[in-house]
């Protein structure tokens, strides 16, 4: 479905120009990927690129047989694939409504946006007319973000870093939303995470550190080694678990 | 009416049909249809051009539409409106101007407003601000609203004005007495080489009184916007501005803030801000499938809303 041929890719940063990924050729046709690794390894990035929020310096992407590596945004969108941001955008005046309307592409009433709403536990009475401003909590837009994604309903769908920014009660809920995207959602599914629970219910794991790919497989081969080389979050992830 | 005129009105006023309640239209400087009721009396002025609008104390959910149209190239048009919401009343306003203008001439109507909102009344008045033409005559409103607040009144204003209007400039005064509340909201998009002045002044006199004033605009191509809001809080009262601009192409837009606390107990805030559109809000939008002037007009008409 997705295949990424020597991707190198530089940005503009302090002292000059800085490689942020190095050669990345990868092949996904799973239902669920997950890439990991440290921050700063270039995972948002990779996202990016396959968005078309990037261009990559020198590669090619190829989706579905068609080389989209200069494809725009909206070009790539209309070709069926759905980005989720870190930091969700904020806008005055567009409500819930709104913005779920614009994704889906269509009219839809009331009640089919609740539905989406729903989908990602939020009350869609509470939300619905609300603007998807500042007032909204890092919790609340990022499920509306993810509602947005299901609104859109495409075949490859990009989650950068879900969990980042959201409080641990938000956090437990929005695992769970993904573990009941994983059963029913039609697409398939890409997730830059650094949440175990996520990449517990992965089909295929890549590992990013340094702009290169370090390790890629199922969860069985990746996560045993992960565990053992795991960071500061573990306790919390622990508890979170619980 | 011909097709133009009721097209103007049901631009401005949302009107398709003769409003239900009291309404008075007023087409290229005359009148035009009257309605009044029970509670509602709408009376010409004798010694100036105008309309008197009375409103019964008590009179609840009864509304007023007076829509001016103008479609005579070279008209110019002025009119004192002098409104008076009795004691406990509760309504809805519904005022606005279109011009259509296809002639050489300027056409321009400069309509006055004054209310006077009694004792515990609540207003909630409309305004809206149209033109069109495909001629070079150019499209001129000033309109001039003067409130006065009584005790415990509260009132309500939106004001709207979408391209069209070559050149405009608003003046809003308001006096507040104890408990009285004011809020208006006013919504700007000028585009071309049109101008767009507005001036608010709120005098917070009366313990408790409180003010809200919210301005939201874009500025396209080479217009020019000046913002200016001045309140003034004499007692304990809480005031407060805010601005909001989208600036694109070469357009220029000017915040003026001035807010004077006349007494220890007056809580004033003015906020401003002028902008270009969010790279980051196009590209969310763009990754939803909208071309980059779709998203440039979803955000601009979600901003305005």
């Amino acid at each position: 479905m997705l295949e990424l041929q020597n991707i190198c890719f530089s940005a503009a940063a302090e002292g000059g120009e800085k490689e942020i990924l190095k050669d990345i050729s990868l092949t996904i046709d799973e239902r669920f990927v997950a890439i990991t690794g440290p921050n700063g390894g270039g995972k948002s990035s990779l996202a990016k690129l396959i968005g078309g929020i990037y261009t990559p310096t020198s590669g090619k992407i190829i989706y579905n047989g068609t080389d989209i590596t200069h494809a725009s945004i909206t070009e790539r969108a209309r070709l069926g694939i759905s980005f989720a941001f870190q930091q969700p955008v904020r806008f005055k005046g567009i409500t819930v409504k709104d913005l779920i309307t614009l994704a889906s592409g269509r009219k839809i009433g009331i009640t089919e946006a609740c539905e989406y709403l729903s989908e990602v536990g939020l009350c869609a009475k509470d939300y619905i007319h609300r603007e998807v401003n500042g007032s909204l909590s890092g919790g609340e837009i990022k499920r509306i973000e993810i509602a947005t994604i299901l609104a859109r309903g495409t075949e490859l769908s990009i989650f950068d870093e879900p969990e980042a920014g959201i409080d641990l009660w938000s956090f437990s809920n929005l695992i769970s939303v993904f573990e009941k995207m994983h059963k029913n959602f039609g697409g398939s599914l890409i997730i830059i995470s650094h949440q175990e629970r996520i990449l517990n219910i992965a089909d295929k794991i890549i590992v990013i550190a340094d702009g290169k790919i370090k390790d890629i497989g199922t969860k069985d081969e990746i996560l045993p080694s992960l565990i053992s080389a795991a960071g500061p979050c573990r306790t919390l992830s622990e508890k979170i678990a619980r | 009416m011909d097709k133009i005129k009721q097209t103007l009105l049901e631009t401005i006023a949302d009107l398709h049909e003769t409003p239900t309640g009291a309404y008075n239209i007023r087409a290229n400087g005359a009148l035009d249809a009257r309605g009044t009721t029970q509670n509602i009396d709408i009376v010409t002025k004798t010694d100036k051009p105008g309309i008197d609008i009375i409103i019964k104390p008590g009179t609840k959910a009864e509304s007023v539409h007076i829509p001016v149209v103008i479609t005579e190239t070279g008209l110019s048009d002025l009119v004192y409106n002098d409104f008076y919401v009795g004691e406990g009343a509760d309504v809805v306003i519904v005022a606005g101007c279109g011009i259509h203008n296809t002639g050489d001439e300027e056409s321009r109507h400069d309509g006055i407003h004054t209310f006077y909102v009694g004792k515990n009344a609540k207003l909630k008045y409309v305004e809206k601000h149209y033109g069109e033409g495909d001629g070079n005559g150019e499209n001129v409103m000033n309109p001039t609203t003067i409130i006065h607040l009584a005790e415990g009144a509260a009132m309500e204003m939106e004001t709207v004005q979408i391209k069209g209007l070559d050149s405009s400039v608003r003046k809003t005064e308001s006096v507040l007495a104890e408990h009285a509340q004011l809020v208006i909201r006013e919504s700007i998009m000028t585009h071309g080489r049109q101008t767009a002045d507005t001036a608010f002044t709120v005098e917070l006199n009366g313990e408790g009184a409180s003010a809200h004033v919210v301005s939201r605009s874009v500025a396209k191509d080479d217009s020019k916007q000046v913002f200016l809001a001045k309140m003034n809080g004499n007692t304990a009262c809480n005031g407060r501005s805010e601005c909001d601009a989208i600036i694109m192409d070469n357009a220029r837009v000017s915040a003026i803030p001035e807010i004077n606390a006349n007494d220890v107990n007056a809580s004033l805030i003015h906020e401003a801000a002028i902008g270009k559109i969010a790279g980051e809000q196009l590209t969310k939008l763009m990754t939803l499938g909208l071309t980059q002037q779709e998203a440039e007009e979803q955000i601009i008409n979600g901003f305005l809303k």
